[in-house]
């Protein structure tokens, strides 16, 4: 890396780590506004973080929101917004379920043929938005949010009319029929990580190569940045968007499947509920880049599963999630800062260096 | 050539030693300006002389670096367009600023409503208040009626309304003929004539039309290069002399040629028709009829919106034809995309850079990638060889001088001329059969300039066929071994520059004249 992109990275991964210490001292006043002990919950936090069992759930809550916000940057990096995760992720935990537990493989085959399911089934529901932003024009904003709705009650139905397995009375929750034994997703440390954060990891890498490494990345980002442009260089800008809501949609599918394949085994109404929307604040935290988006997922992962302890000690958990709400708020304000700071550094500098060098 | 102030009145608007620097480019240096109360001031300059950034500078958008403003005699400092409004300056943009389905009176008061009592909106007495105003114009159409049913005059109209409603008395108009048709001219300049006499108002009128404002306006400043060269009036200075003021004559002029056209076809389009912007509107482009050899150039006069954008995005497969067909190399491309298109040897350099030709955020090495991910040389399979697009982009810029610490800049750090370096350098590097070039110089200092003017003659010299449309009408004469002219979509004379002058190509291009070959 030479001095430029290290200077690059380091102002974007400076900017977000002061919109966290910004967050932080919102929480403080947020804590004595209420009557609590700052530092008791700091502390609690603090000493959250060095329990191996609160990391390990750290990593299994930060594995979804990985894959969620690698799902809305791949959007956000061609300007598409994306907010469908969570209903592609709902049709495809359904999809998935219902396909797993109905067909016998070996079981690496099996759970190869489930998280293809998933993103197939992810990627079509996704496709409908894309198909009517193309074919007419609808703003995906709207067609994602439209179809988050139409997928929660159509999966919903779905479930309730033809898969449901009433027979099962030991559980409280009413569920489809469980997975076979092959199509689990093995846990590295039982019942406390499980191995989909590998698969988690394997997407934020596809995500890195295939947008920053390949033409069709440069082509994606061309077509983000400057539609014009990208279209003036023989860029269709329809494919491009069909494509990468395709890819974002994919994405989406595999969000619930560390619930599906590696908790519950079977679909359930609440289940892996929130993790598509909460991708969105991962992606806007991690500045949609696949690094950022690591730190972020485990951050938020970590907040959620600290904010148990913090009950222990008579803190509503609740300030975990505020903190969340106010790390995104203050990035999105502290980013736009900063850039504009340092889109003018780079002019002055680029000014600066010529007039040195005679014309 | 006489001084504005030698004629007497009292001075509406006084600017001296006006200097304003942008990152890279000096915009303004050294300018001078003196307006007289009610009067048509109009000031006159080539694209990119430098007549926005001093508008910008009057209108309080941005601050000079050194010089003062005074307005009917008193020093200002502008920190923002509405200090320039509190002192009585408005501006009537060249694009108009309008809510399209709210009525002439809500776009008359937005942003200054008028408020009785508690916050309750004054309607009836803003209505008042405009039909005065409209009265006192000589102008006469509903307002209450959407902005979206105006035509293109009467919505000026409704712009300079809004600028007199927020009580102006020295007006900017920032070419506002380019969107007129010539009958509508005549009714603008009769509005503002009677701004003038009748209400004492000044008008400051920026424009590149020789003749409107050899017609209407009372004293007239050039500016060249970003400076005002000189103020004089109608009565002492004739077409010609305007023209040669507006171009310089110390400017290094396009050079002749030492190789011959070949016979070869590169480029052949016929009868193409391109749709208007709305639906029944006429034609963009009309049953045009070109031919570009090998080792030609091919100039393209026309005033801006005859047709020549539309013409170069037919030829580039970006928007559908109606009729006609586009063969590059000798064979029917009619059918084929844009990208297939660009690998048969056509290249672009887009009307305007910024939103056609660059990632303003993007480094410049991503920047010439652009169009070229295609070329072996730069990728492997399907990834993107970083290492040989920089060191390729190194080339580039070198070669075509673009003044820039490296290759890692985002392109918004660069001036617009070393921005327009960079794509035609891009543009040159794919070695394309046809270059389509849309105001190659625009915006590029006189040395640059040169040396753009310096490439492409070497790239004729080698084979390149180049259609070339600009402005610049010098540009043209020099460079071009035929020149068309375009007006209202077609293609009304092909000429030969050896025996054109500006005055010649401007008969044609204002549709006064139409024929020579054609």
């Amino acid at each position: 890396m030479n001095r430029q992109s290290l200077q690059r990275a380091a102002v974007t991964a400076g900017s977000s780590v002061l919109a966290v210490f910004v967050a932080l001292a919102i929480s403080t006043i947020v804590l004595l506004v209420t009557g609590k002990d700052p530092v008791r919950a700091f502390s609690t936090l603090f000493e959250a973080a060095s329990d191996t069992k609160v990391l390990q759930g750290t990593v299994n809550r930060a594995t979804p929101l990985m894959i969620s916000a690698a799902a809305v940057a791949i959007g956000f990096k061609m300007n598409l917004f994306n907010i469908g995760v969570e209903g592609q992720m709902r049709v495809a935990l359904l999809t998935t379920a219902v396909v797993g537990a109905n067909v016998n493989l070996p079981p690496v085959l099996h759970v190869t043929l489930c998280l293809l399911v998933a993103m197939a089934s992810g990627a079509v529901w996704a496709g409908i938005a894309g198909w009517l932003k193309v074919k007419r024009g609808v703003n995906e904003v709207i067609s994602t949010i439209m179809l988050n709705f139409i997928a929660l009650s159509l999966v919903a139905w779905a479930f309730d009319d033809f898969f449901r397995e009433d027979n099962n009375t030991t559980t409280v929750l009413v569920k489809t029929k469980e997975l076979p034994r092959s199509a689990w997703f093995p846990d590295i440390v039982d019942r406390r990580l499980n191995g989909m954060i590998v698969v988690a990891i394997v997407v934020l890498l596809v995500f890195w190569v295939l947008v920053w490494k390949t033409r069709f990345g440069f082509r994606l980002r061309a077509s983000g940045a400057n539609a014009g442009a990208a279209r003036a260089t023989g860029v269709h800008p329809k494919r491009m968007i069909l494509i990468s809501i395709l890819i974002s949609g994919a994405f989406a599918g595999l969000v619930g499947m560390r619930a599906l394949l590696g908790d519950v085994h079977a679909y359930q109404n609440n289940l892996a509920e929130q993790q598509g929307f909460n991708g969105i604040a991962v992606a806007l935290l991690g500045r949609n880049h696949p690094l950022g988006i690591f730190f972020a997922a485990l951050l938020f992962g970590f907040l959620g599963e600290a904010s148990g302890k913090l009950q222990l000690e008579d803190i509503p958990k609740e300030i975990a999630t505020i903190m969340s709400g106010i790390i995104v708020l203050a990035v999105v304000i502290i980013n736009e800062a900063v850039k504009r700071w340092n889109d003018k550094r780079i002019q002055r500098r680029a000014a600066a260096a010529l007039e040195e060098v005679p014309s | 050539m006489g001084n504005a102030e030698s004629t007497g009145g009292e001075l509406a608007v006084q600017l001296s030693g006006i200097w304003k620097r942008f990152p890279g480019v000096v915009a303004n240096h050294d300018v001078n300006l003196a307006v007289r109360s009610a009067t048509i001031h109009a000031i006159v300059g080539e694209n990119g002389a430098g007549k926005s950034t001093l508008m910008k500078t009057l209108y309080g958008m941005h601050q000079p670096d050194e010089g003062t403003i005074r307005v009917e005699g008193v020093e200002k400092t502008f920190r923002s367009p509405t200090d320039a409004i509190a002192a009585g300056i408005g501006m009537v943009h060249q694009h108009f600023m309008l809510a399209d389905n709210l009525s002439v009176l809500e776009n008359v008061i937005l942003g200054s409503e008028p408020v009785r009592g508690r916050g309750r909106l004054d309607l009836a007495g803003a209505a008042r208040r405009l039909r005065d105003l409209m009265d006192s114009l000589g102008v006469d159409f509903d307002p209450s009626a959407p902005v979206s049913t105006l035509g293109v005059g009467q919505r000026q109209r409704v712009e300079i309304l809004k600028v007199l409603y927020r009580g102006a008395r020295i007006l900017i108009l920032d070419e506002p003929t380019a969107v007129l048709v010539p009958q509508e001219v005549e009714e603008l300049f009769a509005t503002l004539k009677r701004l003038v006499s009748a209400e004492g108002r000044t008008v400051i009128f920026i424009s590149h039309k020789l003749d409107e404002v050899l017609t209407y306006c009372d004293d007239i400043t050039v500016i060249r290069q970003g400076t005002t060269v000189a103020t004089t009036t109608p009565r002492e200075i004739d077409r010609r002399g305007l023209a040669e003021t507006m171009v310089g004559v110390d400017l290094p002029g396009p050079a002749g040629r030492t190789t011959d056209v070949r016979s070869e076809i590169v480029l052949r389009c016929h009868g193409l028709e391109v749709a208007g912007a709305v639906p029944g509107a006429k034609s963009a482009v009309e049953s045009a009829d070109l031919e570009v050899h090998a080792a030609e150039i091919v100039g393209v006069a026309g005033v801006e919106g005859n047709g020549q954008f539309e013409l170069c995005e037919a030829i580039l497969g970006l928007i559908p034809l109606l009729a006609g067909s586009v063969e590059i190399g000798g064979v029917d491309m009619t059918n084929t995309d844009t990208k297939e298109r660009l690998a048969s040897g056509l290249s672009y350099i887009p009307f305007d850079r910024q939103r056609e030709g660059l990632l303003l955020d993007a480094p410049l090495w991503e920047n010439t990638l652009l169009g070229r991910d295609d070329d072996p040389s730069l990728v492997s399979g399907p990834f993107v060889s970083r290492r040989r697009v920089q060191a390729d982009s190194r080339r580039i810029i070198d070669r075509y001088g673009v003044r820039t610490p490296s290759e890692q800049v985002p392109a918004f750090a660069l001036s617009g001329g070393n921005q327009q370096k960079l794509v035609v350098g891009r543009e040159m590097s794919t070695n394309p059969r046809i270059l389509l070039a849309a105001h190659p110089t625009r915006g590029v200092d006189v040395g640059a300039q040169a040396a753009i003017w310096d490439e492409l003659r070497n790239a004729r010299d080698a084979g390149l066929g180049v259609l070339l449309i600009s402005a610049d009408l010098e540009e043209l004469i020099g460079l071009s071994d035929r020149i068309l002219v375009m007006f209202d979509g077609r293609i009304t004379a092909d000429v030969d520059p050896r025996t054109a002058t500006p005055e010649l190509l401007g008969t044609y291009m204002t549709g006064e004249v139409q024929g020579a070959g054609r």
